[in-house]
């Protein structure tokens, strides 16, 4: 049974959490994504499915804590905002290295340093791009509706779980805080341990005699060994990349310009493509669902028939060096952005297209 | 008397036990951690309790105590193994939980992971095992350095005035009401190997019971991070981190 409510993209992430049988979320309060864990906390999730929630002492207990419950094959996810998600760099790399799935939700906020709370676009680059240490990937997904902040969740352990990979839902003060309905679903049941057991080979369910100890780590001294769980990492990341790219393009058929945005810049940029088209401008929109990986074979082809790109962010430039490696030397591509917590106004984007791509 | 007429099950008065793998251990001659190993192998073989005990593993010299624990286990980040273990036991309540960290991974980097699982109660075995050095980096000063101790990076001895004072975590975290048994043993002689794992038994036994947090201290020695034999390492160790570091049981359950 579905059912529609009015809540928060963060009381979204915490309803799709629970409804779609976590196994336990570990986070630590920050704005502006607090609202996770107070609905969490007021939900009782523990009495509906058992799910365990937990406020940590900090991002790197929370994170660390996810660590430890995805070691067990359990679904298990924190969110914090970026300040937060710095701190648990080390514990996502960790998890990348040893192979486990888990779920971070960064509600970004301006930074750099302590920053501001209003919505940001511009952990872009922390995010897609590595953030800790090593070569590693997250498979990011990008909301750009209360709707998806609930969706996602449950997207996030699907992929998660089916690469053994830790995923990032990266959104926004926007998205956390704006309210929209939501079709919600009935609640799932947790996986029971005889199916982790039976499912996740990987997963610490208890050492039987009829298998080998389960070893968790991200460890080899050895640097062959090393370079071989770097090699199958890349080799994963591949295969990710050929079949998870997600995105979403509006209004793009007849386009002689574009504007790639993810999340709530998407939002305003689809109001923009909305007023330029009623000046005569035609241009498109294509929303990148997936950050990592990145839709840049469609944005290639559809460049080869364009005349401007515009990358617009909340960020002084980050995704538009992804969409400028997409199309290479085939059309010019621009950004537009405000940062620092400064949301930009449609008709801001409609003048950047004008001066930046239709020059 | 033939081998075969001695080698009998009824004759048998020592092996080790099957808990521990086969894996030839990487710690130095003389170190205690090869020790503190078989004592929890041991109990967890008495127990019978392999199938449902699961482990994590520390930054430092310990660090590849996943290859030698026959159980399932996972290698913590420096320090975030009281992260580890929390998560862990609160989503396997039916698994018994430890975790196995030196002094620089719980006392100085972990300090917070430390406190926090403790004061919330956790339903975990801790086990610390404290040599005063960070022995896998090459003997540098740990948070529980004696004053005076000489260390790669207290080469003229720890200077409390610039250094600061050696840390006794064991004695902080028994203040705090999520600690159900907190001790602190040593395993340089055989009767202290003895009560050590006595201590480690009630730990785990404690587990059953669902009251907090049980945390055993070892005091152990580091001879080369010491720059000592094994034997004079030992006898430093009685004379020098004992009188910081006193054995006994610090909070006991109340009958």
């Amino acid at each position: 049974m579905k059912e529609l409510k009015l809540m928060k993209g963060n009381e979204a992430i915490a309803e799709g959490a629970i409804r779609c049988g976590v196994d336990g979320y570990f986070g630590y309060p920050i704005t502006p994504q607090s609202e996770v864990l107070e609905h969490l906390m007021a939900e009782k999730p523990y009495e509906k499915t058992g799910m365990v929630v937990l406020q940590a002492e900090s991002e790197v207990a929370s994170i660390n804590m996810v660590y430890g419950g995805a070691a067990l094959g359990k679904k298990v996810m924190t969110s914090s905002s970026s300040p937060g998600v710095s701190l648990m760099q080390e514990g996502i790399s960790y998890m990348a290295g040893a192979e486990l799935p888990g779920l971070v939700v960064n509600v970004v906020r301006g930074g750099p340093g302590l920053g501001t709370i209003q919505p940001s676009q511009a952990d872009y680059f922390q995010t897609v791009k590595g953030g800790g240490h090593g070569d590693y990937r997250l498979i990011t997904l990008a909301p750009a509706f209360v709707q998806e902040m609930y969706d996602f969740v449950e997207l996030a352990f699907e992929l998660s779980f089916k690469y053994r990979n830790p995923a990032m839902i990266l959104s926004d003060g926007v998205i956390g805080q704006v309210m929209e309905k939501v079709e919600v679903d009935d609640y799932k049941p947790r996986w029971t341990n005889e199916y982790i057991r039976e499912n996740f080979p990987w997963a610490m369910t208890g050492k039987t005699p009829d298998r080998p100890h389960v070893i968790v780590t991200s460890l080899q001294l050895e640097a062959a060994k090393q370079e071989a769980v770097n090699l199958r990492l890349q080799a994963k990341y591949k295969v990710i990349e050929e079949n998870e790219v997600r995105y979403e393009k509006t209004m793009c058929d007849d386009a002689e310009y574009l504007i790639v945005a993810y999340g709530s810049s998407a939002r305003i940029s689809q109001k923009a493509i909305e007023l330029a088209r009623e000046q005569g401008i035609k241009v498109g929109l294509l929303r990148p669902i997936t950050l990592w990986p990145f839709p840049s074979k469609a944005i290639n082809e559809m460049s080869k028939n364009l005349k401007g790109i515009l990358s617009v962010e909340m960020s002084a430039g980050q995704m538009v060096e992804d969409v400028r490696l997409a199309v290479g030397d085939n059309v010019p591509v621009e950004h537009f952005g405000r940062f620092g917590g400064i949301i930009p106004s449609p008709s801001e984007v409609v003048e950047a297209i004008k001066e930046k791509i239709m020059k | 008397m033939k081998r075969e007429d001695i080698v009998k099950p009824e004759n048998l008065v020592y092996r080790r036990t099957p808990v521990l793998t086969d894996n030839v251990m990487h710690y130095c001659p003389g170190c205690g951690h090869g020790l503190i190993h078989r004592l929890i192998a041991e109990v967890i073989e008495e127990m019978g309790i392999q199938d449902n005990t699961l482990a994590v593993a520390p930054v430092g010299c310990s660090v590849l105590a996943y290859n030698y624990f026959d159980v399932d286990c996972v290698e913590a980040a420096h320090g975030r193994a009281p992260a580890l273990a929390t998560a862990m036991k609160r989503l396997r309540p039916d698994q018994f939980v430890f975790s196995y960290q030196g002094d620089g991974d719980l006392a100085a980097i972990g300090t917070a992971e430390t406190i926090h699982a403790c004061n919330r109660g956790e339903n975990i075995v801790m086990i610390f095992v404290n040599n005063g050095i960070y022995g896998m980096t090459g003997g540098q000063m740990a948070p529980t350095t004696l004053e005076g101790m000489k260390t790669a990076t207290s080469p003229y001895g720890r200077d409390i005035e610039l250094m600061g004072n050696p840390l006794k975590i064991t004695e902080l975290v028994a203040q705090l009401p999520g600690t159900y048994y907190v001790t602190r043993q040593a395993v340089y002689t055989p009767a202290l190997v003895r009560k050590c794992k006595k201590a480690i038994r009630t730990a785990f036994e404690n587990q059953k019971l669902n009251k907090g947090v049980s945390f055993i201290e070892v005091v152990s020695n580091c001879n080369s991070g010491w720059k000592l034999t094994p034997v004079k390492s030992n006898e430093w160790l009685e004379q020098n981190m004992l009188p910081k570091y006193p054995l006994g049981d610090i909070k006991v359950p109340e009958k």
